[in-house]
């Protein structure tokens, strides 16, 4: 299945976790997700599975006004 | 040593904060510049964001960036810059709130590209839903009365009116509006955007704002440090000045010095 971390395509095994496409994607941390514009808690990683056309933002911190 | 404790603290949400001066992080031309700022001016927070996370080394982000944070020792204010909508500040918050560990939140939610204008008629409801939610909300305002009025009454227990708009440099645009805000609600109220110089700051503070965001003014002088530097204590004299109680203006001259016993008085032919 595909779909999008951070607005790129990516390949991913049907059915994989948010934990596996951070994996593939490589996320370093400190980082945050939300999944289809909703937050998604880092204890739910394992459990919360993708869906083809899913768009999935990884985020990390910066400096900010 | 122990410092003495400051008998004239910020107080945001039930806690006291040291200093008046909140600055951001942004725009600073290296990350040892923006220490050597944060030491000089002693701020109670440090503005934050978030961004997408990209592959490669970026000295503004991610871990190098959050290695920089932590030496800091400063509170962080996440923000929501950039939220267009209530739902991308309502996302955007919960995961600031797991990154940098903190339930402050600089709500911002633009309505305006053009000008950064909040967008005003969307922000109380997001505002209410994350005071619902727990977190601590800082919300940058205009400095319209009835807007500022809603955020107070929905529980924000802190309001951040802007001066004029992100990154001017100009100074309080509306004098008249701010000074009146100013008298009509009394939660402690920040300044926050618009600011240019430590004149721009020390006004509002004489005015009896509580404290003022920085980041431009600091981050864009030709030394940052040493502007770090002017704002504090512009800031600090704003305050003195605002406590102390500056005298009112009059329209005509009169004479500081005693006029009984002056030399040569009505002796001179005019």
């Amino acid at each position: 299945m595909e779909i999008t971390i951070n607005q790129t395509p990516f390949k991913l095994p049907q059915g994989a976790s948010i934990a596996e496409a951070i994996e593939i994607f490589g996320a370093e941390p400190p980082y945050a997700i939300a999944l289809n514009l909703t937050f998604v808690h880092r204890q739910r990683y394992g459990e919360t599975f993708l869906t083809q056309g899913d768009a999935l933002e990884i985020v990390q911190p910066v400096a900010g006004g | 040593m122990s410092l003495p404790e400051n008998p004239d603290p910020l107080v945001l949400y039930g806690t006291s904060f040291p200093s008046r001066l909140l600055l951001g992080t942004a725009q600073y031309p290296s990350p040892e510049v923006l220490r050597q700022a944060v030491e000089v001016s002693g701020p109670s927070f440090l503005t934050v964001s978030l961004r997408r996370q990209a592959a490669g080394h970026n000295e503004t982000g991610g871990q190098a960036f959050w290695d920089l944070l932590s030496t800091l020792k400063i509170p962080f204010l996440p923000n929501t810059a950039g939220c267009h909508t209530p739902e991308e500040v309502w996302t955007t918050a919960q995961m600031a709130r797991e990154v940098f560990e903190t339930p402050w939140i600089k709500l911002e939610l633009i309505g305006d590209d053009y000008t950064l204008q909040p967008d005003t008629l969307e922000m109380v409801g997001v505002a209410e839903r994350l005071l619902k939610d727990g977190f601590k909300v800082l919300p940058y305002c205009t400095e319209d009365l009835v807007l500022c009025r809603r955020l107070v009454d929905i529980g924000c227990e802190a309001i951040m009116p802007w001066a004029a708009p992100i990154g001017t440099g100009r100074g309080a645009l509306n004098p008249y509006a701010l000074r009146l805000l100013r008298e009509r609600l009394t939660v402690p109220m920040l300044i926050d955007a618009g600011i240019g110089r430590p004149s721009h700051a020390c006004e509002v503070m004489e005015w009896g704002f509580d404290g003022v965001l920085l980041n431009t003014a600091v981050a864009k002088a030709a030394d940052p440090i040493r502007l770090a530097g002017a704002f504090k204590k512009a800031i600090e004299a704003g305050r003195e000045a605002f406590l102390g109680g500056a005298m009112t203006q009059r329209e005509t001259a009169a004479a500081s010095t005693p006029i009984l016993g002056t030399p040569f008085w009505h002796q001179n032919p005019s």
